[in-house]
């Protein structure tokens, strides 16, 4: 009988333990909101315009770009935080996968400033990992270093949403974060490769489908095509939606996070 | 309650309904066991996967450190040869035994730990530090870390559940009938959970 009740008790700590550590970080806010301040240093109207700006994102693309603010890591690593309420939460679509977390821990006066920009498996290919480094490092620390919570952010998702959209690939940002014509070639070049090579992939189908390897371009062509497409369409939208109905957020909140999923892609850094 | 005796068939066809219903229920929980297992194998190799892609940017970082002149040797080779010990480890996700795990586990901290070492030399040669090649291997082999403590947690996450499972009464009956072993955790040791940190 002790036994059993001790068995028992190992049990219900089993079952108890991850729950407790996974309650233990930040509640989901309820009603939900992309833009979480529980450090308090944006402005409610700061607060108000990156809001608007990332759900009229999320409404267009179904990216979703959260943003958490605190003042304290609880003992964690930024990066260990940055997933634990990314995945609490389930920011990003669960079919997609598609979500951004960006953390930040503001900088007082006994401890450094932390960001972490946590990409869902959706975005890694989108986002890499050195995107999110270099927008840290080129838009966002710079003006976090000066104070400019909100101007960091600001510029940083900016760019986040143009990866995330695929409006421009991460080489072109690197290069300078000039966009235009180039997408708009190389979506080209991919049609014309993939048309070439379903006219000539079409006769020895069957080959193509029992060997991997062989599947593998295709597929890969397939992918790109998708993200060149959905680009074209969901850019259209953003800025359409950007200027009509940008400040009628009232009208129409954030409808709540998606269950997506993160597996450990993104940087970070500190000031 | 019925009145009339049973007859003989009446009591066979009772005994074999209660038979029909205790094999199904061990079919049941059986087959519930069956995806928690194979979760707890596919977790593992998404684990297996990290490390090997850890393991796969190393020679990439060494070199870009070694260009670098009078560079410790010690360092660079304490790296090299604790990657060669990881590497050499294989574990069949299926099997899976406390020794092994923590054999990998051992194997795997003292690559943290020779590349922790490596950061922390790094710091002292400013032009290594700036060339962009090694910052973007930098960068990836943070990330890698970071997938490392996810793909740890996930497998953590779903050993947990399939052995929460399995040693609850009565399905610990069919576990053992069936012989499904409870499965080893990763223990989160001094160095292992911590990625090397990179200083930007």
């Amino acid at each position: 009988m002790k036994k059993l009740t001790v068995k028992a008790a190992i049990i219900l700590l089993m079952i108890a333990s991850p729950a407790v550590t996974g309650q233990a970080l930040l509640p989901r806010p309820d009603p939900p909101r992309l833009v979480n301040d529980f450090a308090g240093v944006l402005s409610a109207s700061d607060l108000r315009a990156l809001e608007d700006k990332l759900v009229i994102f999320n409404d267009t693309t179904s990216n979703q770009i959260a943003v958490v603010i605190v003042d304290d890591l609880q003992g964690y690593d930024r990066s260990d935080f940055a997933y634990r309420v990314a995945r609490d939460w389930g920011v990003g679509q669960g079919d997609f996968n598609n979500g951004v977390l960006i953390l930040v821990k503001t900088k007082t006066e006994r401890s450094d400033g932390q960001i972490f920009i946590a990409t869902g498996y959706g975005l890694e290919g989108a986002i890499p990992d050195i995107a999110c480094a270099e927008i840290i490092d080129r838009e966002i620390l710079p003006r976090f270093r000066s104070g400019d919570y909100y101007g960091g952010l600001d510029a940083g998702t900016n760019v986040l949403m143009s990866l995330a959209a695929g409006e421009y690939n991460y080489d072109s940002y690197a290069e300078g974060g000039s966009s235009g014509a180039v997408p708009g070639i190389i979506f080209f070049i991919i049609l014309i490769i993939f048309i070439i090579a379903i006219s000539s992939g079409s006769s020895n189908n069957r080959q193509i489908r029992r060997s991997g390897t062989q599947n593998l371009p295709l597929w890969l062509l397939l992918g790109m095509l998708g993200g060149g497409r959905s680009h074209g369409g969901s850019w259209g939208g953003f800025t359409g939606g950007s200027g009509s109905g940008g400040f009628s957020g009232g009208g129409g909140g954030f409808g709540g996070f998606g269950g997506g999923s993160f597996g450990g892609g993104g940087a970070g850094g500190s000031w | 309650m019925e009145k009339k005796p049973l007859g003989r068939i009446g009591i066979i066809v009772i005994v074999l309904v209660v038979l029909l219903l205790i094999v199904s229920w061990g079919v049941g929980i059986y087959n519930r066991i069956i995806p928690m297992n194979e979760k707890v194998s596919t977790e593992w190799s998404n684990v297996e996967t990290q490390y090997q892609r850890r393991a796969d940017l190393i020679p990439n970082f060494v070199n870009t450190v070694k260009g670098a002149a009078e560079f410790e040797q010690e360092t660079l080779t304490r790296v090299i040869e604790a990657r060669a010990r990881a590497t050499q480890m294989t574990i069949d996700p299926s099997n899976i035994t406390p020794e092994q795990l923590q054999q990998f586990q051992a194997a795997q901290s003292e690559v943290s730990s020779a590349l922790q070492r490596l950061m922390v030399v790094v710091e002292r040669y400013p032009d290594i530090k700036a060339t962009q090649n090694f910052r973007d291997l930098q960068v990836e082999l943070e990330g890698t870390e970071n997938r490392i403590a996810v793909a740890r947690n996930n497998f953590n996450d779903a050993a947990r559940e399939y052995n929460t499972f399995i040693k609850q009464f009565p399905n610990n009956l069919i576990a053992s009938l069936s012989k499904f072993d409870a499965r080893p955790y990763f223990e989160a040791q001094e160095g292992t959970e911590t990625a090397p940190t990179v200083q930007f």
